[in-house]
Formats: structure tokens, sequence, C-alpha cells
């Protein structure tokens, strides 16, 4: 009897230890309006989020905003519940991580492609220039008038870095190639004008480009949209966009925010999780460019090897690719 | 010379959506009643218009769904702004905000897919007609420039001549016309103002029916949040600088359109003697251009007597 008590309190105790050391650490995922399965930033975080439970064994929450209004709020909540951990995806939630990270200096939070102050908030943030390169050469390769376009949307340095990291690729791979680039405006309405998109994409077609990679959100959906209709070829962005025109997209400058999820919740859980900015290159898994079934056949073994050469160059350091915000300026044209 | 026909080709595909809204505001703001909600009737037409020829995989069905939904608005700004004697202005603003907000939340609800429409197919699109001389047409850049194009473009150039005989020629026209300059007048020689104004906001709605299916179906095959991205506004200016007429309303357009398709190619070009221009200055250039020309050899600009006067029928 006696025996049997203790033989009780030791299961219970070892089952009280499993259960605080899984309930011990609860990371939480919010998703923006868009959605979890928007095919873009908030599915790549949920696949990350999955790979970590999958990994760990360890659950995680997750919110989504139904409007602009409701980011503060849906921050709020999930710090209020024990969640150690909160990852907000977007650059849509800078300010509302901001605000909320100072009204609970005991949680840890972490904003994915912005940087947001605070001393419990750590931002990730990824090396676009690195991931451009590499398509800029996929572009070179596979163009055969040698001549490639960019189109970017609003004329900000982060996409000016974008056309700078694809310039200096396309002229990695053929120094003689000729870039042909494009801002689609000044206002944020830039990212939103797929009719100007691909009336820009057009007008590069016009003067014979036959490759273009666009960094502009909604206004690059004109851009690829043109491409297809008149059968060339588009680069996608920040998501895999091989499926959107399979045949017509030669790859995708991938931002892998599925990565930066897990590398955040697996810090958190290991106790490595560290506040300020992090900065996700080639090297870290943060950027890469896209290779599957939709665009395999557009895809040479010339142009794989090349690709993944520069990209094993990269990660070493042997090739250094400039990133345009670090001095304003890029060094070729 | 290619780039010439370069230019000319773009400066028909853009201008289209911005006549067709042009012609559309030329109706409701001659009739008398201000019309800034340009911009939401073309969105919520390319909205429906997209979800419609998704789901039937035609455009013409498309067109339908964008014309209904652009008519649908113009009834709540005429509504606002003819029943119950409204500001005019705000309902327009009013408007423009309403859809901008509500269609990108159905798009969301309906598709899942970030608040875009799913893309559509070939089938479900309006593409460049194919001619029976489409091959001679391929080896002439000049005759390129005027076939080849999608049938909402030619239906807007016939939609110029027919809007400008409705509104100068036509019955119609003159009550027009009558109730947007003098509408007591009007009313004392047994015009209906109400319906004169309602009959325009409808055509007027569904001018911008087209307008906005266009974008989606013949440009770029999907709808985006706020794709209309100011056309509206820029429609608008091209009326009011264009002094209320269809062909300098149009020509505005033309002014724009063309001037843009030049800026574009001309962003990061080294031009001879001038050099490099800054870039920020070439994408200003197709607004300063389209209002110097326009208010400068047009003359002043004249709107309606009663544009934005609710009408009180007097007792």
């Amino acid at each position: 009897m006696q025996i049997t008590k203790k033989k009780h309190l030791a299961v219970a105790a070892a089952l009280m230890v499993a259960a605080s050391s899984s309930f011990a650490f609860t990371p939480a995922v919010v998703y923006d309006q868009a959605g979890k399965f928007d095919k873009s930033f908030n599915e790549a975080a949920y696949t990350g989020a999955e790979r970590f439970k999958k990994a760990t064994g360890v659950a995680y929450r997750e919110a989504q905003i139904a409007n602009e209004a409701q980011k503060e709020q849906v921050l709020r909540n999930l710090a209020r519940k024990n969640v150690d951990l909160v990852i907000a995806v977007g650059f849509s939630f800078t300010q509302a991580v901001q605000t909320v990270a100072a009204e609970f200096p005991k949680v840890k939070f972490a904003i994915v492609d912005d940087v947001a102050k605070g001393d419990n908030v750590q931002s990730v943030i990824f090396k676009e220039q690195e991931g451009s390169y590499l398509v800029g050469m996929a572009a070179t390769l596979a163009s055969k008038s040698k001549k490639v376009g960019f189109i970017g949307g609003m004329d900000v340095p982060l996409i000016r870095a974008f056309g700078c990291g694809y310039t200096q690729g396309a002229k990695a791979a053929d120094a003689k190639v000729e870039v042909v680039s494009n801002m689609t405006g000044t206002t944020p309405q830039a990212f939103n004008d797929p009719a100007r998109g691909g009336e820009l994409a057009r007008s590069q077609f016009d003067r014979g480009v036959d490759v273009v990679f666009h960094a502009a959100g909604g206004t690059g959906m004109g851009v690829l949209q043109a491409a297809k209709d008149k059968n060339k070829l588009g680069i996608g962005v920040d998501s895999n966009q091989n499926h959107l025109f399979p045949g017509f997209v030669l790859t995708s400058m991938l931002k892998r925010v599925d990565n930066a999820v897990y590398q955040l919740m697996l810090d958190g859980q290991k106790g490595t999780w560290k506040s300020g900015v992090v900065t996700m290159g080639l090297k870290e898994g943060g950027v890469d460019w896209a290779l599957d079934a939709n665009n395999r056949k557009l895809i040479s073994k010339d142009i794989e090897t090349k690709v993944n050469q520069a990209k094993k160059d990269i990660i070493s350091g042997k090739v250094k690719v400039v990133d345009y915000r670090a001095g304003n300026s890029c060094p070729v044209k | 010379m290619d780039m010439i026909f370069s230019v000319l080709d773009a400066t028909l595909r853009v201008s289209t959506p911005l006549v067709l809204a042009a012609l559309a505001g030329l109706f409701s703001e001659r009739s008398g009643v201000v019309d800034l909600a340009l911009e939401g009737k073309m969105l919520a037409a390319a909205f429906a218009a997209a979800c419609v020829a998704y789901i039937a995989q035609s455009p013409w069905v498309g067109l339908g769904a964008g014309i209904a939904a652009g008519m649908a608005v113009a009834m709540l700004h005429g509504v606002v702004s003819i029943t119950y004697n409204g500001n005019q202005l705000i309902s327009g603003v009013a408007i423009n905000m309403m859809v901008s907000g509500v269609t990108p939340v159905l798009a969301l609800a309906w598709f899942q897919q970030g608040g875009r429409t799913p893309t559509l197919s070939d089938e479900a699109r309006f593409t460049a007609i194919d001619l029976p001389f489409a091959d001679a047409i391929a080896h002439s850049p000049a005759l390129k420039t005027f076939f080849g194009h999608n049938i909402l473009v030619y239906l807007a150039l016939l939609l110029i001549f027919v809007v400008s005989w409705v509104v100068y020629k036509s019955r119609f026209g003159l009550r027009l016309r009558a109730v947007g300059e003098n509408p007591h007048a009007a009313d004392a020689a047994g015009i209906s103002v109400k319906g004169v104004r309602y009959m325009a906001q409808a055509i007027g709605g569904a001018l911008c029916g087209v307008a906005g299916a266009y974008l989606v179906l013949a440009q770029t095959g999907a709808f985006i949040q706020d794709m209309t991205a100011g056309k509206g506004y820029l429609a608008l200016a091209a009326l009011i600088f264009g002094k209320w007429r269809p062909w300098s309303a149009v020509l505005g357009c033309l002014i724009f359109a063309f001037t843009d398709a030049i800026q574009i190619r001309l962003q990061g070009v080294e031009l001879p003697l001038i050099g490099s221009i800054p870039d920020a200055f070439i994408q200003a250039l197709p607004y300063v251009l389209t209002v110097v020309l326009l208010a400068g050899f047009m003359g002043r600009a004249v709107a309606p007597k009663a544009i934005g006067v609710p009408f009180v029928k007097s007792r």
C-alpha cells in the first residue's frame, strides 16, 4: 500500500515534470489579414511553425487579425495568455509590436521582415540582395537577347537593393548583358497597380528584354501576366510564384519566412533567443531561389549548376554581394 | 521607329480605362452631379468582373457583371445625391472608401488568396483579337499599333463618338445639359430633373463598369486591392481640364497616356545632349504636361452651372 502510494506519487511527479516541460515554452504566430493560406508570407510562417511542432513536439498558438485595428489587440491577448514568444509576420506589424512589446517587458516578441524597437523584440530581416543576385544570374543565362529587365514597386532603398543585387548577378553571369530597370512609382500605390506593372513589362519587352524580375508586390502580378501574354519569362519574388503561370515564371526569389519562424521558435525553446536584429542571408537560409516542378523545364542543367555554384560562393564568402542600402549606391548599372 | 509604334501602342492601351471613366464622369457632371466616385465604381466593377469571369469562365459574363456593379454603385451615389439631396462630394469620397475596403474583404472571404482573386485563364479574358489579315499585320508595326488590341479598346473608341453624339445631338443630351445648367428652367419645361440625373448616373455607372472590367479582363487577369490606383481621379482631372467636353476630355486622357508611355521608356536612358534625367522628374512629366497642355491651350474651364447643387423643386 505504502509502496503503491509512493509509486503513484512518483508517476504523478514525473507526469508533472513532463507536463511542465512541454508547457514551459509556448510560442505563437500571428498572421495578417491575408490569412494563413495566402500562398505567400503567412503560409510560409505556418509551414515553419508546423515544422517546429513536428521536430520538437511543442505546440504553438496562432491568431489571425481580421482588420488593421486588431493588430495590437491580438498581440496583447497572446501576451496576456502566458505565451512566451509572439511572432508577428510582415512589416505591417512593426508599430503594433513596438507598442505591445513595451507593455509586456517579460514576454518575448519577434517580427519578421522589418525592424521594430524594444529590448524584448527580435527583428528578422533578409539579405534580399543575395537572393536577387541568384535570380539575376538565372535571368542572364536564360535570356536569348542578352537583355534582362527589373521592375520595382515603390522607389525606396529596399526595392533598389533588390534591383542592385539582381544587376550584380546578371552581370556576373555575362558582363555584356544589358539590364533595363523601371520603378513603378514613388508612393505605396506603386505596389498595387498591376495594370501599370503590365505596361512597364511590355515597354521592356518592346526594348528587347526577354526575362523580367519584379519586386513590386501586387503590381508584379501584372508583370508576370504580361510575360505570359507576350511569351516571355518573368521572375517572382518573396514567395514561390512559379505556380502562377507555369512555364512562364523562370524562378522566384524567396524570402524563407518559414526558416525564420522555425529558427525563432527553436531559439525560444532552447533559450538561445536574443533581442536585436538578425539578418538572414543565403548562409542562414533566409533567402533562396525556387526550383520546383513548375519551372523544372525552364532551368537547364547549366543554369542550375552555375546558380548553385554562385550560391556556394556567396555562402563561403568568395563572392560578396553589395547591399544598396549600405551606401545608397550600386556598383554596377 | 519601332519605339514610336511601341509608344502609340501603349497609349491606346493605357488611355482606354481613362477615356471610359472620363466619359462616365461627363454624364454625371453634365447632369449637375459631382462624381468623385469614379474610382470606387471602377474598383467595384473590376472586382465583380474578376469574380464572375472566374466562375463563369467567360469574359462577356464578367463584363456584364462589371457593368452591373458599376451601375449599382452609381445608383447608391444617386440615392444619396439626387433623392436625399446629400453632399455629393462626401457621397463620392465615402463610396470610394467603402469599395476600397469591402472588395478585399470579400475577395479574402471567397477565395482566401490574400485579398486577390484567382488569376483568370486566357479563355476568361479579352485577349488581342485575331483578324483574318493578322499575318500581314505581324510584319507591319504601323498597322499592329492600331489593330491587334482587345475588343474593349475598340469599344472605347466607338463610345467616344456615341457619347459626343448623345450629348450634343440627341434629345436626351439636350435635357442632360439643361438639367446641369439650369434645373429649374428644365423643370418648368416639364423635364424630370431627378429622372434625367438618375439616367446620367446609370449611364456613367455602366461606362465605369466597362473601364473596371477592362482593368481585370484585358490588362491584368486578376483583381488586386486598390488596383484602380488613382485612375478615377486622373479621369476626373482630364474631364475638368477638358472643360466637360467629350473630345477635349479624351484628348486629355490620350496626352496623359502618351506622355506616360514615353516616361516609362525614358527612365534611366541616356539622352543625347541632355544626358540622364532624374527619375523623379521624368515620373512627374505626364502629370505636368497634361495639365499645362490642357490648361494652357483649352482656356478657362467653365463648369456646368448647377454642378454640386442638389435640386429642390420650388413650390
